[in-house]
């Protein structure tokens, strides 16, 4: 009677144990990331100087761009080595509108999205037709057309007419900032709240129908053609959301900037952005996270230890390597578990004596 | 009814598909034929990735062939592939939630039915449906893309090779939900395979193809024993 009790209780507890450790799993991952979010809006701006707040105001304006970049790899299976460029037709756009409009700021950056939107999807056009090298080298083509007519008609500075570029120094202007921002820490945790809000789009994408949709394309497209699924459009689909993401990226560069450069948007950086966005993970949505620092931050940690700055170059093409021969799913899913399995062989090689002694029967496992 | 007439594939020289002329009526169909006797290419004719050079498919009463290809899933027209494609990166659910969004106009309500109900006409209603299709066995996978085939109200299944690599238990099974279909899903079904067993206990008409050539069609039992189609398989006496 007792006996068959208890094994009912049991029966019944692991039914339901795996619900209360999914529940408790996704309660503790939603507590560490509100906890991180916090720290970065509240603390972190505090503790750092002017020139690394500057540093991670880029760090997360570059995040927005690879977390597109992310999306278009990592779920729909697209490469593009056009996303700088797509950054700077952005800052154009939003730099013009700024001084053009007097329209509140977070009206400018999403007007900035959808312009840089339709444009960015013209870029996209070749992936109806083209995939992998092809679609990569287009793109790249692209890209240095970007930058040569941006190098033309150079960036928005308050000057007259439709480029709005003036050489004349007396009169250009510094672009805008939101009234709420105009610090360099307070733009920093307004350029995090829209990173934030990126991603909250981009999970709400791929959690849902186009979510769905993509990871199909990416595996067959006879069985997405198959189950109804309009290529096209959701290949399109995807370019356009990249492009609305690196172009409200592209409208807090140009806040965060004040006065924009060519230098900025070099066609070389494309490459290099597709290096760290692999390196970063491109099937996690955190991987943008990593990538941007990978983009932004270490260079400035290089500068700060009088590192030469070629050494990236070096760097990137080692990790690129590492990551596509060890690690496809990049350092956000490789880190803890290298970090673990360090862990692990630390606990081993100097645990306690006692753990050692008796670990004769443990080690044997 | 899914009327076939003077199909004409042609890949450069080569005819992979004849001037087929054929009538799938309804019930499950078989469609057999040795490797290469363009069955595939029949199926992807169906399914719009291959543009036929002459001929008609009139399928309950519309011309098929000039639908745009994503669009003949909306119309009810579901396959399988010879090689699974169940989509790993999805769960059980999403797997067929993805089909049920893009070829149907239910709204959120009914989905979730039609989806668990569709995983649990094919049974794998026992299993979690959030479980990753990338852990799944074979046998499973292959039930996934059946649970695709049959969720929303399809008119027509096109089955390429379901059992293929299944051991016979297994095939058991698989042919036990093909036979449920046409009565309760209420779809037309088009089965292809290479085991026999499964496709007499499946079909009571079947049709045979070779070289592209339709060679015989009628119950399965007498096309079974039919000379030419024996010859087809096995080859002839006389070199």
């Amino acid at each position: 009677m007792a006996a068959a009790e208890t094994r009912t209780g049991s029966v019944a507890d692991r039914a339901l144990a795996p619900i209360n450790r999914l529940e408790r799993g996704e309660r503790i991952r939603i507590a560490v990331i509100a906890v991180l979010l916090a720290f970065v809006l509240l603390v972190l701006p505090g503790m750092l100087s002017a020139y690394w707040t500057d540093v991670a105001t880029s760090v997360v304006i570059y995040t927005i761009v690879a977390l597109g970049l992310g999306l278009l790899m990592g779920r729909v299976g697209l490469v593009s080595l056009g996303q700088v460029a797509v950054l700077a037709l952005g800052a154009w756009v939003g730099a013009r509108l700024l001084f053009a409009t007097g329209l509140p700021f977070p009206v400018v950056t999403i007007m900035t999205g959808l312009v840089t939107m339709v444009l960015g999807s013209l870029i996209g056009l070749p992936a109806l037709r083209v995939s992998g090298l092809y679609l990569a080298l287009i793109t790249l083509m692209l890209a240095g057309a970007i930058t040569v007519v941006i190098a033309a008609t150079d960036f928005p500075n308050g000057g007259p007419g439709f480029l709005g570029h003036t050489d004349a120094t007396t009169g250009a202007q510094v672009i805008r900032r939101p009234a709420i921002a105009t610090s360099e820490s307070a733009f920093f945790r307004y350029s995090f709240v829209w990173a934030a809000l990126m991603f909250l789009l981009a999970l709400w994408h791929v959690r849902g129908k186009p979510g769905r949709a993509w990871a199909t394309i990416r595996q067959s497209e006879p069985a997405a053609l198959a189950a109804g699924i309009n290529i096209s459009l959701y290949k399109m689909w995807a370019f356009a959301l990249a492009s609305f993401m690196t172009g409200v990226a592209g409208a807090l560069l140009a806040g965060s900037s004040g006065t924009l450069y060519n230098l900025t948007f070099p066609t070389q950086d494309s490459i290099i952005l597709l290096a760290v966005v692999l390196m970063g993970g491109i099937y996690s949505l955190w991987g943008a996270v990593v990538a941007g620092m990978l983009i932004k931050l270490l260079p400035a940690l290089l500068d700060n230890w009088g590192l030469p700055p070629d050494l990236l170059t070096i760097l990137f093409g080692i990790g690129v390597i590492q990551v596509l021969t060890t690690a496809p799913t990049g350092l956000v899913d490789q880190f803890p578990k290298d970090m673990a399995r360090l862990g692990r062989f630390l606990w081993r090689s100097v645990g306690s004596p006692g753990a050692r002694a008796s670990g004769g029967t443990a080690g044997s496992e | 009814m899914i009327k076939v007439e003077n199909l004409e594939v042609r890949f450069g020289g080569v005819k992979p598909i004849d001037q087929m002329t054929v009538t799938f009526p309804n019930g499950t169909c078989g469609l057999i034929g040795p490797n290469g006797a363009g069955k595939t290419t029949f199926f992807n004719v169906l399914s719009g990735f291959v543009k036929p050079a002459g001929g008609s498919v009139t399928a309950f009463d519309e011309d098929l062939l000039r639908m745009a290809d994503y669009k003949r899933a909306r119309w009810g027209l579901r396959r399988t592939f010879q090689t699974e494609q169940a989509i790993e990166d999805l769960s059980l659910y999403d797997n067929v939630a993805m089909l049920e969004e893009h070829s149907t106009s239910n709204g959120g309500g009914s989905r979730r039915e039609d989806v668990i109900g569709a995983l649990e006409f094919v049974g794998l209603g026992n299993r979690d449906p959030a479980t990753k299709v990338g852990t799944l066995g074979a046998r499973e996978r292959r039930l996934v893309e059946i649970a695709r085939a049959v969720v929303g109200k399809p008119r027509a299944v096109l089955l390429d090779e379901p059992a293929a690599g299944l051991p016979d238990e297994e095939t058991e099974h698989m042919g036990s939900v093909i036979r449920r279909i046409p009565e309760e899903i209420g779809a037309l079904v088009i089965l292809v395979d290479h085991d026999m067993n499964l496709v007499s206990s499946c079909c009571e008409l079947t049709s045979v193809l070779d070289f592209g050539k339709l060679i015989a069609s009628g119950p399965t039992e007498e096309v079974l024993r039919d000379e030419q189609v024996v010859r087809a398989y096995l080859g002839s006496e006389e070199v």
